[in-house]
């Protein structure tokens, strides 16, 4: 007698999704790497490829692209992270870029994330040779991503072509590139920032503690919470307070803004988003550069 | 863009935020009984999709304020008001243009169900792209403009959703408010469709729904409305809760495609895979396909713990009890039910590429986990998506479906489509440009064969079946090499008999019925004879390769 079958949650549906497409690439690829950005997608990413190949480890590297404006909690949790996996960590940065004093008020945001983001992944893919990379990426996030293929084929200098995409049905991907071509694919496509919290809760992974509240020392900007951690965000005459405050989303400090909160705890934090009136991203100053900005990013090789 | 006259103007505080008493243990255990189903929506703009969908995601609360006034004002509805439809068109290229260029995928959640739409355009290159929508879609929407009645566009919208196999279909007749929300229009609309769908033959879906409804002003979208009296049916969201999500397939036969073999240590080998129908338990016996070895489960790995039983589609690793050579591409299968391995078959195709179908080269053909090379050897027809004609054809041009004959360079292991979507589905590669060049429905397999096999069962179907066909093999040497030539032929799922006292009658009936009888002398010299023939072995695998030479077994899978 079998036993009753029962349905499956969502978050079920999602995992083995996900772990599908994990294992497909890493089967068919000669060298796939995880984009490994500390964040809490890039979190359950993690976990994710943990069961996708347990008992074995994880059959690839992480790769972190540094722009060296990362906050200080997020690299050393990222080095923490990577060896409680015992995966092999691998870390870019653009140093010539860097060394420059490229910075976001300097430059405008976007061609500061031309250099440090853009570019070092592109430079960083390039020299290891990776023929596929593993990104966090949500269709739920921003309009552009809503088209997005779960495979998402680039092109000799890592461009996106919306237009000229590869059908994607059923399961079935579609792993074949020529050489110097790759593949972007983003397992967490159809997930939405809600199915991610629930899922850390769930399954209780670990997530930088920035995403908690506490009281943190903060440039306050007409409503504005700027992290106090590069000197050359303020502007004359503003100082420094501490607010009760956490980060909804981690990017580079300069250009992430804290949201006020006291929800220092998931359960908090999921019942705050469930109040939330304004999407993620909208506290990242890079998508807001210009209208259809994540689009023309993506063109030009970003995830 | 809409472009009807009236245009409410939406109350953007009231309608993100209608706070009640949060309960967040009440809120997590409804999470846990949450299910999901994904649907595809089919329609132009003309008939009002977008604002459809940007209905249904607003009236849920399932849009940020942010990104309501990132569109207040714009798009075509004029200033202070909000165009719903804005809410969906997503690239720069699109907004520009004021048209779809391709499958966008949107979320939602209502207290019961996750909900992941696939919005295919209904314009530009409509087949490929609701192809792919509805590829994985359990429903679809197909929208129909309330006064312009049952257009070409909506029968081949109607096509192509059933041909991918979708179960639900809704019909949403739109813009009722510009009909003045009679009954008369709605009414004509469904005994259309209704005739249209009756057409399909086989492929008509088995659920079919009405439903009227103005996604510019709501009413019936997600809330039921006071509008139309005469209709008592759910709204356009009570319908999408209700119906069953795609938990079918549980009660199937099972069907694991091995997707990677892990071997972290000499002590653990586990094959890894989606289960694609059925469930799953240790001690049960298992089919590896194409080599028909019997064998059985002992464990179902994952990184939570052993799992007493796993279904479809979870992702898990098996253990087996016999150490056996499988390898990706390969599918696990319940014994009393296999998939069938064959080269030849037949298939609907949906052509994706701008490069018409070339009969002349190769292909290469995915199929779950596994890659081949195959040849269209027939165009049998092109299907007229809007008139249901079989047109007859050289050749498959871009989005043109039809019906071919596939044949494959080495065996694959198959369903026909409408058995499983997954274990009967396929693309094509062009292995030059590297291109998704076509969709493929497995429709039937071996078809000569299958036509018989509903009355007699002939010696092709007993050897496609058993892997052999019906021989008398003695065996010289010690006991237990014929105990070994046994267990292994046993194991590749033969119909082996090894009787204990033999008779040429006996033997006879038993060959005829397809079975592989074994008999037995002890001897030092380990020999074979069949027949006439007769060979000195070292071990099993001698005795395998001249069975394959003798043609009693089929080769290639040792």
């Amino acid at each position: 007698m079998a036993l009753a079958a029962t349905a499956l949650t969502h978050l079920q549906l999602l995992e083995a999704e996900s772990i599908h497409i994990l294992r497909e690439v890493a089967s068919e690829f000669e060298r796939p790497v995880m984009l490994y950005s500390i964040g809490k997608d890039s979190s359950v990413m993690l976990r994710l490829a943990q069961k996708a190949f347990f008992p074995a480890p994880i059959p690839f590297p992480l790769l972190h692209i540094d722009t060296g404006f990362k906050f200080r909690e997020m690299i050393e949790f990222r080095d923490r992270m990577a060896a409680e996996v015992e995966a092999e960590l691998l870390v870019w940065r653009n140093e010539p870029a860097i060394a420059s004093g490229t910075n976001p008020i300097a430059l405008d945001t976007k061609r500061c994330c031309g250099l440090l983001k853009t570019q070092a992944l592109l430079d960083g893919l390039n020299h290891y040779g990776f023929d596929a990379a593993f990104g966090g990426a949500r269709r739920d996030e921003e309009k552009s991503r809503a088209k997005e293929r779960i495979y998402s084929f680039r092109d000799k200098a890592g461009q996106w072509d919306p237009k000229a995409q590869r059908p994607e049905l059923w399961n079935l991907y579609n792993s074949r590139i020529h050489p110097g071509e790759s593949i972007r694919v983003f397992p967490l496509s159809n997930w939405t920032e809600m199915d991610v919290w629930q899922y850390i809760l769930q399954e209780d992974i670990p997530i930088v503690d920035l995403y908690f509240a506490k009281e943190r020392p903060m440039y306050v900007r007409e409503g504005a919470l700027l992290p106090v951690e590069q000197s050359f965000v303020a502007r004359l005459g503003e100082q420094r307070q501490m607010v009760l405050s956490r980060l909804r989303s981690l990017g580079c400090s300069p250009c992430t803004g804290a949201i006020r909160s006291d929800a220092d705890t998931l359960p908090k934090i999921i019942e705050e988003l469930l109040s939330f009136r304004s999407s993620e991203r909208a506290n990242r100053v890079i998508d807001h550069d210009q209208e259809g900005s994540m689009e023309l990013k993506k063109h030009e090789g970003y995830f | 863009m809409p472009t009807s006259e009236f245009i409410p103007k939406l109350d953007v505080d009231t309608q993100l935020k209608e706070d009640s008493t949060f309960s967040l243990a009440n809120f997590l255990a409804n999470e846990h009984g949450r299910d999901l189903l994904r649907f595809a929506t089919a329609g132009s703009v003309d008939d009002g999709k977008s604002t459809l969908i940007g209905r249904l995601l607003y009236d849920t609360q399932s849009v940020y304020e942010d990104q309501v006034h990132s569109i207040t004002g714009k798009g075509t509805t004029g200033a202070d008001s909000v165009d719903l439809a804005l809410l969906t068109d997503g690239l720069r290229a699109e907004r520009e243009q004021g048209i779809t260029i391709d499958v966008a995928y949107r979320y939602f959640s209502t207290a019961n169900r996750k909900f992941i739409i696939a919005d295919t355009p209904g314009h530009e290159q409509y087949t490929r792209n609701m192809a792919t929508g509805a590829s994985t879609a359990s429903l679809a929407i197909v929208l129909v403009d309330a006064r312009k009645g049952v257009l070409t566009q909506s029968r081949r919208h109607a096509c192509i959703t059933a041909l991918l196999g979708v179960r639900h279909i809704v019909v949403a007749v739109n813009k009722m408010d510009l009909v003045n929300y009679e009954k008369q229009a709605f009414s004509a609309i469904g005994a259309d469709f209704t005739a249209f769908f009756d057409e399909l033959g086989d492929m008509r879906p088995p659920h079919l729904y009405f439903v009227p409804v103005s996604a510019l002003t709501g009413d019936n979208v997600v809330r039921p409305t006071a509008a139309m009296p005469w209709y008592e049916g759910p709204s356009l969201l009570e319908l999408l809760e209700s119906v069953p999500a795609a938990e079918a397939g549980v009660a199937h036969p099972f069907r694991f495609a091995v997707q990677r073999v892990l071997r972290p240590n000499q002590d653990f080998r586990g094959f890894s895979g989606q289960i694609a129908a059925g469930t799953i338990r240790p001690g049960d016996a298992i089919m590896v396909l194409p080599s028909r070895r019997i064998n059985r489960v002992r464990s179902i790995v994952t990184f939570d713990g052993d799992l007493a039983q796993a279904q479809t589609p979870q992702s898990v690793t098996l253990t087996l009890t016999d150490e056996l050579d499988i390898s990706r591409g390969d599918l696990i299968v319940a014994p009393e039910s296999p998939a069938i391995t064959t080269r030849n078959f037949t298939a609907s195709l949906v052509w994706m590429d701008e490069k018409p179908l070339d009969l002349a080269r190769r292909y290469l053909l995915k199929h779950t986990s596994r890659t081949v090379q195959v040849q269209i050897t027939d165009i049998r027809y092109r299907l007229d998506v809007e008139t249901l004609k079989q047109d007859a054809v050289e050749t498959l041009k871009f989005n043109d479906i039809g019906l071919v004959k596939i044949e494959s360079v080495l065996p694959l292991s198959v369903d026909s489509y409408s058995t499983n979507r997954i274990t009967g589905s396929f693309v094509l590669i062009d292995s030059v440009t590297n291109l998704t060049v076509a969709a493929g429905m497995i429709r039937s397999v071996g078809v000569e064969t299958i036509a018989k096999a509903t009355n007699v069962v002939t010696e092709a179907d007993r050897r496609e079946r058993w892997g052999h066909s019906g021989a008398h093999i003695h065996l010289f040497g010690p006991l237990h090499f014929a105990d070994a030539v046994e267990r292994t032929l046993f194991l590749r799922g033969a119909f082996l008999v090894r009787p204990e006292f033999p008779s040429e009658e006996s033997i006879a009936v038993l060959t005829a019925g397809g079975a592989l009888v074994l008999t037995h002398d002890t001897s030092e010299e380990k020999t074979v004879r069949f027949g006439s023939r007769q060979a000195v072995l070292s071990d099993v695998d001698d005795l395998l390769r001249f069975l394959e030479t003798q043609a009693v077994i089929a080769g290639g899978n040792r």
